[in-house]
């Protein structure tokens, strides 16, 4: 690691359908929230970088042209950058990266995407080639559905058992997100509703998808300098980073042992001198588009051991009073902007060990992990934030 | 009541050619002949398939052509039940990671030859396991779907 770095602040979008609004004056919505929650004005920020899902997504590319304005980044070094799903993380870590390596002191970070404006699936399935790949993955359900089996066989976990850990986790997270000013889906939900909801790509049904939401998400880092000329108390420093890639395709690597992920937060682990994740932090927000997949990144992270996850699920460890709160936001689950999700799940992080996230605070947090997830099962970024130095 | 605001209706259609390169020419000129190729890292001496120019985990190029069985048995699957623009087909649909005989990795495909509209046919036929061979179309273009899908055996 080089010189430390915190998050000193935090904006976000009402996520959701938000046809009110063009795809510039969204952006620029969070970026003025940031600046509200900061106090700081564009003049204080060295440089900027966001990013995007494939610009198929809305039909624009090199968005961080289009949004030069409302990030207020005319005359600093711009720069994109796009890992799919886990865009918004790798975003992070490339903010962290300046501030870190000394080439800036305060960099905005601006995550942001209007799905509603395309069609999701058929950009997300753009990813793969069109020689083989693509005629196969059904969109991202179809490939995280086919990996949700294989976790299932791999480990002889009862597919009932983990229809009903996903029932669970569906009904928490809807119930979560109505303490969430800014989730998209704001839905009484019941385990019946979930389990009979209509299938996606089965044994994914449609409670255990993610929306399409618009929305953007605009964060802050600053280092160590720049935190104490600013006076600043509560921020959120980050404590370890890790990113790791899978091979390209799909039926090449381990899905159930999943690579990408367990070798992305052991980098991080070693990093924030965590040796035991379900003790060791207080709160996790992770990537968890599907219901099935939340469970995986639970073993993947150390959480628990392999094909424990359900269990532990339906005894509540992973709800809001449990042992390791995750997603007490809501989650993907319930709002997926997904250019701005991974900067969502690292601000929500922040906002733990800031003790500012409100209604859906889990009280006491010092120790948070933000995560997210690119591509057809490839790449996989966390970060983690505390509270102490 | 909320005020309503425009959209602008736009498309964007791009023509491409894209190279399939000579490692890939060969495979799919393969399915004309009703054959599935694979290439074999003389390092590792994993049968990667479709066919690969080199091996993802040694880098080294792979030019032993080996020609795998039309048969084998589903790694995992997944029946797609939601449609998107462009879907490449119509769903109800089951996509299949197969590992076919010889091979050391996970083809993608489709499972079908039954009844897909029925969920309940679905559910009791297709199993984690389950054996499975290539079905092949009449008229083959040298393309992924040349192969129509993949039956229960």
């Amino acid at each position: 690691m080089g010189r430390p770095v915190a998050i000193i602040g935090v904006g976000q979008t009402k996520h959701g359908r938000r046809m009110d609004v063009s795809y510039p004056d969204l952006v620029r919505e969070a970026v003025l929230r940031v600046f509200e929650d900061t106090g700081l004005t564009p003049n204080d920020i060295d440089g900027v970088v966001s990013g995007t899902m494939p610009s198929m997504m809305e039909g624009v590319a090199l968005t961080h042209f289009y949004f030069a304005d409302a990030m207020q980044a005319v005359g600093k070094p711009i720069m994109k950058t796009e890992t799919c799903g886990s865009t918004g993380v790798s975003i992070a870590h490339t903010a962290f990266y300046w501030v870190s390596s000394g080439m800036a002191d305060i960099v905005l970070a601006v995550g942001h995407e209007k799905m509603n404006e395309g069609d999701s699936q058929a950009t997300m399935t753009t990813v793969c080639e069109p020689f083989y790949q693509r005629h196969f993955v059904a969109g991202a359900p179809g490939a995280f559905s086919m990996q949700s089996r294989v976790w299932m066989d791999n480990f002889g976990i009862p597919e009932d058992k983990v229809r009903d850990a996903a029932a669970y986790i569906s009904k928490t997270h809807h119930d979560s997100a109505f303490d969430n000013p800014y989730a998209h889906v704001k839905l009484r939900v019941t385990i019946d509703d979930v389990k009979n909801s209509k299938i996606i790509t089965y044994p994914i049904r449609l409670l255990d998808v993610c929306p399409n939401s618009d929305g953007a998400c605009a964060v802050i880092f600053a280092s160590e300098e720049a935190v104490r000329k600013l006076g600043r108390k509560k921020v959120a420093w980050v404590k370890g980073i890790g990113f790791r890639g899978e091979e390209y395709y799909f039926g090449d690597s381990d899905k159930a042992v999943w690579q990408s992920a367990i070798q992305a937060a052991k980098e991080a682990y070693d990093q924030a001198g965590i040796n035991d994740p379900r003790k060791d932090l207080d709160v996790a927000e992770v990537y968890n588009p599907f219901t099935f997949q939340e469970m995986m990144f639970y073993e993947c992270f150390g959480f628990c051991g392999f094909g424990e996850a359900p269990d532990l699920v339906l005894k509540g460890t992973f709800a809001r009073g449990g042992q390791l709160p995750c997603d007490p936001s809501g989650g993907t689950l319930c709002t997926n902007p997904i250019g701005a999700t991974g900067l969502i799940r690292v601000a929500e992080a922040a906002l733990q060990v800031m003790d500012k996230a409100g209604d859906h605070q889990i009280p006491g947090s010092k120790m948070a992990l933000g995560h997210a997830m690119g591509g057809a099962d490839q790449f996989n970024g966390v970060m983690i934030v505390g509270s102490e130095l | 009541m909320a005020k309503e605001f425009k959209t602008l209706l736009t498309e964007i259609k791009l023509p491409y050619e894209l190279a399939y390169g000579a490692t890939w020419t060969r495979f799919f000129e393969g399915m004309k002949e009703k054959k599935i190729y694979g290439t074999k890292c003389s390092r590792c001496g994993r049968i990667l398939v479709p066919a690969r120019t080199f091996c993802p985990r040694c880098f080294v190029d792979t030019d032993e052509w080996v020609e795998v069985s039309p048969q084998g048995t589903v790694l995992t699957w997944s029946y797609a039940n939601y449609r998107y623009f462009g879907m490449p087909m119509d769903p109800p649909f089951i996509s299949a990671l197969i590992k076919l005989d010889g091979a050391d990795v996970g083809f993608l495909h489709i499972v079908a030859g039954f009844d897909l509209d029925d969920f309940d046919v679905v559910r009791q036929t297709v199993k984690t396991g389950m054996r499975v061979k290539a079905v092949w179309e009449d008229e083959r273009k040298g393309h992924i779907m040349d192969i129509r899908h993949f039956e229960p055996l």
